[in-house]
């Protein structure tokens, strides 16, 4: 099992960040979160022991089959792929 | 896994410099934005700490280096991700139209392929070196550049942007093999 990190904001649905921690696209997606003020979960999977980092991996697979990082996944309907600034905008702006 | 690594600013002002150095002298750039660039030396030096090698910053490495190799850095999908997008993944490595703020380095779709289809791949290799040729029936496994300002030669899909010897454009490679 691995725990998600809660970052509070306003409530634009159940956002779910998986990212690396050394990764500056991951940075600049958890940044750009931060001023939007949404709230959202994350989790740093290069942090991760191995069982744990397996079991998000397998999720992560399920909507981006390449496994790449930061993976967004919004309510469990969407799910965006790498730091795409207008995308991520559009999605939680104005509610998807 | 441990996090906290901490790595100095003079740890990092040093390896950029370097790595600036060592990209223009083989006809590369690093990122112009010089913040984000340092960024990810910094994640090349705690990936150096983690793992003895400087995994991509922007993968999750296995730490076993025989499943890594193809994403220490610069990593096997950089020269295909500068031709096609300009950028490596991490936009650590940009081409000439970023370099001069023409472009902007963006976030590109990942090129390496995912774990069953890299095992397959390496075994699919193996084979094929293994395999006894014919005579007369020679075909390298991938295409053969030949820069024809100074006859380099690299066996590659596509030729570098720069030749990395002589600096000549992409244009003046020719298909060798």
């Amino acid at each position: 099992m691995y725990e998600l990190e809660r970052v509070e904001g306003d409530n634009r649905g159940d956002v779910r960040l998986y990212a690396i921690s050394t990764c500056v696209w991951c940075r600049r997606t958890k940044k750009l979160l931060e001023d939007l003020g949404v709230g959202y979960s994350y989790v740093f999977v290069d942090l991760l022991d191995r069982d744990p980092r397996s079991e998000v991996e397998a999720e992560v697979m399920k909507w981006n089959p390449r496994c790449s990082f930061p993976t967004m996944v919004i309510d469990n309907k969407r799910c965006i792929v790498g730091f795409q600034e207008e995308e991520i905008r559009e999605a939680l702006t104005y509610g998807g | 896994m441990v996090d906290n690594i901490r790595v100095t600013s003079e740890k990092v002002e040093g390896l950029y410099r370097k790595l600036d150095r060592d990209a223009r002298n083989a006809g590369y750039n690093l990122n112009p934005d010089t913040a984000f660039t340092r960024e990810l030396v910094e994640g090349l030096l705690v990936n150096e700490k983690r793992y003895g090698y400087w995994a991509c910053p922007c993968r999750v490495a296995e730490g076993d280096i025989e499943k890594d190799r193809d994403i220490v850095c610069p990593c096997d999908y950089r020269d295909p991700d500068l031709a096609e997008f300009g950028s490596c993944f991490c936009a650590l490595y940009v081409d000439d139209e970023i370099k001069n703020g023409n472009k902007k380095a963006r976030s590109i779709p990942e090129r390496r392929p995912d774990r069953e289809t890299r095992e397959h791949a390496s075994k699919e290799k193996e084979e094929a070196i293994t395999r006894p040729q014919e005579a007369g029936s020679f075909k390298p496994r991938l295409p053969v550049w030949r820069c024809t300002v100074c006859g380099y030669l690299a066996a590659r899909e596509e030729p570098p942007l720069v030749c990395p010897i002589c600096k000549a454009k992409k244009d003046r490679f020719e298909r060798f093999l």
